[in-house]
């Protein structure tokens, strides 16, 4: 079984998000993770590896810092990783999926899992869009995986309750929440993923042009949420207080 | 020597970091309050391979080197003082094996200590004697193929909960603790050896501290590390291999502390401004922030003269020596220091249970008293000078 996991590196969740000079996200000494809903895939994939046999191939679109998380997940226990880098300013999610197709087509595959949605972006559309172009089947959001001869069997949240799905392999199935728990890498498992192969290519490695890859999608600008002011306690008896709030809505709040 | 850490140190360091925040830190508060030994904690460095990182890799190991297992000692400490030196014991308890056991002992006993399976203890303090070995009373009598041990043992780590401990008792008391002396591997459920009384402490309080009561233990012959006489070397070298592990935990704390009294001061407002603002807060952060700095460089370098060395009982130099004692006296100090400092930076709220840096004040306070109080510490530097 040839278990493809798609991965992205993103920002850690407790990162504080500031724009540098230029209006663009500050990358600067913020600490990079692996987008946890990835996690969730890379442990899946890991799993089932464990119960049918097979490799956990990972592949990436990023800069070269990616290596960290790559290798954290090879840590982990995949087996290889493949890390495309684009070498763009910008990119959108036609670009990641465009690339990533190319580059998971070249592997081979009998299962392709990946993250719902990335942490950062959260525009849950890449692994979507990599299904569409290689004509797979897609089932988002599982929290349940159970493979048998050809076929997933998918549990699903839906509102009120979960779904099972049955599909035929290969098929791109996305990580929510809840599928697992996954493991943190064991120093033995530190080690032995230096020895672990990474590739590095670019656009041109692939046969794609920059062209065939650019974004169709431009930010336009970025800007940070309004800082909350203070909140106000009315103090003092009930009617007072109910027309002091009264007040304070029509006049500095102006909301009525 | 190289000085900077290696890719797989600082995965390493990530790793332990994420995993102290998101299973260790949740219950340090309660396991502080229970005082009791937690077992969870035991299954938890099992499933991650944290007690054999500084095992050879042909009996389970990791084989990553001491400076490994200081950093997964110092980030488990930041955040659990006794969770850090839960890891720290296992090497503590299994080094007289690694230094002085032939390879049946070490084939026989260390794999389930790499593994966790086993835990290991240090049997050295008595209550006749914890500086000075002279006052040692422990005895082991030889008969036939065994030893009959006979005396107690105070204050032993892990001492009710190990499988493993390595027991240091006089075989020959006319020659003194010098030259009589000499170290078992004893067994938990050996026939005559059993536990006493536990200590309650003041901090580290979830970390097991007993009494051993040996009363006509018979120990296999098989079992004597070394050979008679040795005991006192073995003890020695264990030491100055073990006070890295002791400066490891110190720092974990007085770091834990640093970065907890850090975000305070930034949060906290007086004044009508955070308190980091006035300078008698923030130069006390900048003090601390020197001092923790400059105790992990004395620190990782010792780690990084000391796992260049081999596990055997060839001779320390008066440098490497003096080395590992100035490390563990050092980080203690200033964990002790630094997380005084802490509380005073939290104020009130530094003092309550609520708060963090008031049990990891009470846990620095037994990094200047155990493997050699500092006192002692200075004793072996400054013979060291002579
Ligand atoms: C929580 C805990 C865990 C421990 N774990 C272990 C363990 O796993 N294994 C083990 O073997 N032991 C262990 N110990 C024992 C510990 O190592 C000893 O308590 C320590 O070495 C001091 O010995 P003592 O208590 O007998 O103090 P004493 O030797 O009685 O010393 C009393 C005071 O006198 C000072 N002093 C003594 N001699 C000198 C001198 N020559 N010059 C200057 N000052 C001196 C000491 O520094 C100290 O301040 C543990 C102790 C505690 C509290």
């Amino acid at each position: 079984m040839k278990i493809i996991v798609l991965m992205k590196q993103t920002f850690d969740t407790e990162a504080k998000i500031t724009l540098d000079g230029q209006g663009k996200i500050n990358r600067q000494g913020v600490n990079l993770i692996i987008n946890p809903y990835d996690e969730f895939a890379v442990e899946e994939a890991l799993r089932i590896k464990e119960k049918h046999g097979g490799e956990v191939v990972l592949v990436s679109v990023g800069a070269d810092s990616v290596q960290e998380a790559l290798r954290q997940a090879l840590a982990m226990g995949a087996d290889r990783a493949v890390l495309i880098n684009p070498e763009m300013e910008e990119v959108d999610e036609f670009t990641t999926a465009t690339i990533l197709a190319r580059a998971v087509s070249g592997l081979g595959y009998d299962l392709i899992l990946g993250g719902w949605r990335a942490i950062d972006d959260g525009s849950a559309q890449v692994a979507g869009r990599v299904a569409e172009i290689l004509d797979l089947p897609v089932v988002n959001q599982v929290t349940k995986i159970e493979i048998e001869a050809g076929k997933a069997v998918a549990t699903r949240d839906i509102e009120g309750g979960n779904e099972v799905v049955e599909v035929s392999l290969p098929a791109v199935l996305t990580a929510q929440k809840g599928l697992n728990e996954p493991r943190y890498p064991t120093m033995k498992g530190i080690m032995q993923a230096k020895k672990k192969p990474m590739e590095k290519k670019n656009l041109a490695d692939l046969g794609l042009s920059a062209d065939q890859a650019a974004p169709k999608v431009k930010v336009l600008e970025y800007f940070l949420p309004k800082p909350r002011a203070a909140g106000k306690i009315l103090e003092g008896e009930v009617p007072e207080a109910v027309a002091a709030l009264v007040k304070a809505l029509r006049e500095e709040a102006k909301v009525i | 020597m190289q000085y900077t850490l290696t890719e797989e140190q600082e995965l390493l360091r990530e790793t332990v970091r994420r995993l102290a925040k998101e299973r260790v830190e949740p219950g340090a508060r309660e396991r502080d309050e229970k005082g009791k030994f937690d077992w969870e904690m035991v299954t938890l460095f099992r499933e991650n391979d944290l007690f054999g990182l500084d095992f050879p890799a042909e009996y389970g190991g990791s084989d990553a080197g001491m400076l490994s297992l200081i950093i997964a000692v110092e980030e488990l400490s930041k955040v659990d003082a006794s969770a850090g030196l839960l890891i720290d014991l296992q090497e503590l308890g299994t080094l007289p094996i690694m230094l002085a056991g032939n390879e049946e002992q070490k084939k026989k006993y260390l794999p389930k200590l790499a593994s966790g399976e086993h835990l290991a203890a240090f049997a050295l303090t008595e209550t006749s004697g914890g500086s000075d070995v002279a006052g040692f009373r422990c005895q082991a009598k030889k008969d036939g193929d065994s030893y009959i041990l006979n005396g107690s043992k105070i204050f032993i780590s892990n001492g009710g909960v190990a499988d493993v401990l390595t027991v240091y008792a006089l075989t020959n008391p006319e020659k003194g603790g010098h030259k009589g002396a000499a170290v078992f591997i004893v067994e938990k459920g050996m026939p005559g050896f059993s536990v006493g009384k536990k200590e309650d402490k003041m901090g580290i309080r979830w970390s097991d501290t007993a009494e051993l009561i040996f009363e006509d233990c018979r120990v296999p012959a098989e079992n004597l590390l070394g050979a008679e006489g040795m005991g006192f070397h073995i003890m020695m070298k264990t030491l100055d291999f073990a006070r890295p592990g002791i400066a490891g935990q110190a720092l974990g704390i007085a770091a834990g502390a640093y970065e907890y009294a850090l975000a305070y001061a930034k949060e906290r407002v007086a004044f009508g401004q955070p308190v980091f603002n006035f300078q008698g807060v923030s130069f006390k952060l900048a003090d601390m922030c020197i001092r923790i700095e400059a105790a992990r460089h004395l620190l990782y370098k010792t780690c990084a003269v000391y796992q260049e060395l081999p596990k055997d009982m060839s001779r320390l130099s008066p440098e490497q020596i003096r080395l590992s004692a100035m490390a563990k006296c050092f980080c203690s100090d200033v964990a002790m220091w630094v997380t005084t400092e802490a509380v005073q930076v939290l104020g009130g709220y530094g003092y309550t249970r609520e708060f963090p840096v008031e049990r990891m004040m009470r846990d620095a306070k037994i990094t200047q008293i155990y493997e050699g109080t500092n006192e002692i510490q200075r004793l072996v530097i400054a013979n060291t000078l002579k």
